[in-house]
């Protein structure tokens, strides 16, 4: 029995892998319809993305924020949430955290300051959703939305108008040295803002399921009717889910700005911070909401994202590639019965339900 | 220019504005009717701006909105497919379309040879009208304003719409009636796409004459918000089509405007049609019911 418990506990693991499959595949496809070599290209990605300590590095920087996005999406569909507001929270989050550049502070203090500011600047941006929904039934897919919608163009406004930088009018200011990340590895990207990534995906693995409210946010996602004989508050997991998700979101915004070298900015057209939010949906999908498969695929699309870079220099296919590719990953995962539509292959036992 | 000149400005904006929108929206009454909720109109509405222009270039007009609504069909069929008969998760099919949009889009523009933008030429655009109401009016306008009240004829006077209710509301029942619930839904979800797949070709198309990889901007969403504030009767999907696109008209008035588009910057007003929109959802909410099935997957017992 221990043997199945063990089997049944790899399913979801093989899914993932399926579903990765299935996307290079279809992205293999298009390159042969665009007259790339994907053997190539998928060679290219791979150097790119994990045969080195540098790009091992630089795909592990790219997950830093993703682990954070992935987190905010997790937590709300474990409450039966379909929360896809992190990518404007990501914003607020950063803007915040450039906003605390404005004033001097001492080093460690500068940067615990820094990283609470934007955590609560994040929050307070996912709350509006959480009280349309409880309040007046809005379904947080249009209100989430329209919130990153209106963050967006905020930030437009403050990048070119409060938080400008004086001399270069294309960023706002940089994050003052005394609340960077220091670099972890020299001569990467890769920073100690990875820990405060990983710290967040333990913390939230302790709440979710080593607490009474995570227990609740958890049965609330699993069944709504029977929470409700049981006397479980609808509005307490919810504002749960939505506030520990903002505190996220507004962190990886903020790690993005505060460990991201050389600039430690915002540019005007939001480089860098753009789909930080969606990708962290792909990143929670693929990691099966669990904190632990969320580091993981995380680092997986850290790494596509770095390898993807090479690939666009070397056989030259357009970096965009890599989100067709996330996207049929995400399609592929939304059928429930992907693994039979392959048993033709006749896998071997772990495929079959226990 | 007196001020009722700039009224009909925006008005005549409006009436262009309105057609995206209002074509998504009616598309995915359509489908939230049969119990399948489409998020991916956004991903749609992007990707047939692209086909249509392309489908424009080598063909015409014609073939470009063809173009379009043949891709809206083809996504809307394999997202049927999906929800319908492999019983997958609706809202993640739609996040999946949505990416797989947005990095296409950006994809076969880089190829195209223009990072970001890909203009249709004139000659291939959909020819404006002129009509009492005012000249160089699009075509689709009209078709646009008829669409609606065809849907609502076919939901609420024919026996098929009762088929079509019925499978939303209690899929076991229409089951057990002999209507194929399965059927009905792909069929919905992929006319309802088509739709949105059109309103896509017209942005490119017709209205605005080019591709970027952001021309959607929330439209689909908008759509999708229209769907609750109409709580799914078409005739109230016009007047939220309406309402919305008049705002973006409005916000796009404002931030041209000399004299006023130093006092207002132009990114507050950018925000102005989605905060109408959560303020109309919100009013909305709480007067509309859903379909019971709505989201999910019938299982024969």
């Amino acid at each position: 029995m221990k043997g199945l418990a063990l089997i049944s506990r790899l399913r979801p693991f093989g899914e993932s892998l399926l579903a990765g499959l299935v996307g290079l595949a279809v992205g293999a496809i298009i390159m042969l319809i665009y007259g790339f070599d994907p053997i190539e290209a998928y060679i290219a990605l791979f150097r790119g993305s994990f045969a080195s300590l540098y790009s091992l590095s630089e795909a592990l920087a790219n997950a830093t924020p993703l682990i954070l996005t992935g987190l905010t999406f997790a937590i709300g569909l474990r409450g039966g949430l379909f929360n896809i507001g992190a990518e404007g929270q990501v914003y607020v989050g950063a803007l915040a955290a450039i906003a605390m550049s404005l004033f001097q502070l001492p080093a460690g203090l500068h940067l615990i300051a820094t990283l609470l500011v934007a955590m609560l600047a994040g929050a307070l941006w996912s709350l509006p959703a959480a009280i349309l929904k409880l309040t007046r039934g809005v379904h947080e897919v249009i209100s989430t939305i329209m919130f990153n919608w209106i963050a967006h163009f905020l930030a437009y406004y403050l990048i070119a108008n409060i938080l400008v930088d004086p001399r270069r009018a294309e960023k706002t200011i940089s994050i003052l040295p005394s609340a960077r990340f220091p670099i972890l590895v020299p001569r990467t990207s890769l920073s100690y803002g990875i820990l405060v990534s990983l710290f967040c995906a333990g913390l939230v693995l302790f709440l979710l399921w080593y607490t009474t409210i995570g227990f609740e946010v958890r049965a609330m996602g699993f069944n709504p009717a029977a929470c409700r004989y049981a006397g479980i508050k609808r509005w307490r997991t919810a504002l749960f889910a939505f506030v520990i998700g903002g505190f996220t979101a507004g962190l990886a915004g903020a790690v993005h700005v505060m460990g991201r070298p050389p600039s430690y900015a915002i540019f005007s057209g939001l480089g860098g911070l753009l789909n930080l939010g969606f990708d962290g949906l792909g990143v929670a999908m693929i990691g099966r909401n669990h904190p632990f498969g969320i580091v993981l695929a995380a680092i997986f699309f850290g790494g596509l994202m770095s390898g993807g870079r090479l690939m666009q220099i070397s056989p030259g296919v357009p970096l965009e590639l890599i989100r067709v590719v996330e996207g049929v990953i995400i399609i592929a995962l939304a059928i429930p019965e992907l693994v039979r539509l392959f048993r033709l292959f006749k896998w071997p036992l772990i495929w079959r339900r226990t | 220019m007196t001020v009722l000149d700039h009224f009909w400005g925006i008005l005549f904006i409006s009436l262009h504005a309105l057609v995206p929108i209002t074509l998504a929206a009616t598309g995915e009454v359509l489908g939230e009717t049969t119990g399948l909720f489409n998020i991916g109109l956004e991903g749609i509405i992007l990707l047939s701006a692209l086909t249509g222009a392309l489908g424009a270039e080598a063909g015409g007009w014609l073939v470009g909105l063809l173009a379009g609504i043949g891709t809206g069909m083809a996504i809307g069929l394999i997202f049927g497919l999906i929800s319908a008969y492999w019983r997958g998760d609706q809202l993640i099919v739609g996040v999946g379309v949505n990416l797989l949009a947005l990095g296409f889009v950006a994809f076969e523009l880089i190829i195209l040879g223009a990072p970001g933008f890909h203009a249709v030429p004139r000659a291939a655009q959909v020819p404006g009208i002129n009509t009492p109401i005012g000249r160089d009016l699009s075509p689709l306008i009209f078709v646009t304003l008829a669409l609606p009240f065809l849907l609502y004829y076919l939901l609420s006077r024919t026996q098929l719409g009762l088929k079509l209710k019925a499978v939303g509301e209690n899929p076991a029942a229409a089951d057990v009636a002999g209507i194929r619930v399965n059927l009905l839904r792909l069929l919905a979800a992929t006319l309802g796409a088509g739709l949105a797949g059109l309103g896509g070709a017209f942005i490119s198309v017709d209205w605005i004459g080019s591709v970027t990889k952001e021309i959607s901007a929330g439209r689909g969403f908008i759509a999708l918000a229209t769907v609750v504030f109409s709580g799914l009767n078409p005739l109230l999907v016009l007047l939220g089509g309406f309402i919305f696109g008049f705002f973006e008209s409005l916000a796009t008035w404002i931030s041209t405007f000399p004299g006023i588009k130093e006092i207002v910057p132009w990114q507050v007003v950018a925000m102005v049609p989605y905060i109408v929109t959560l303020l109309v959802v919100a009013g909305a909410i709480g007067r509309v019911r859903f379909p019971a099935a709505l989201g999910r997957p019938y299982i024969r017992e």
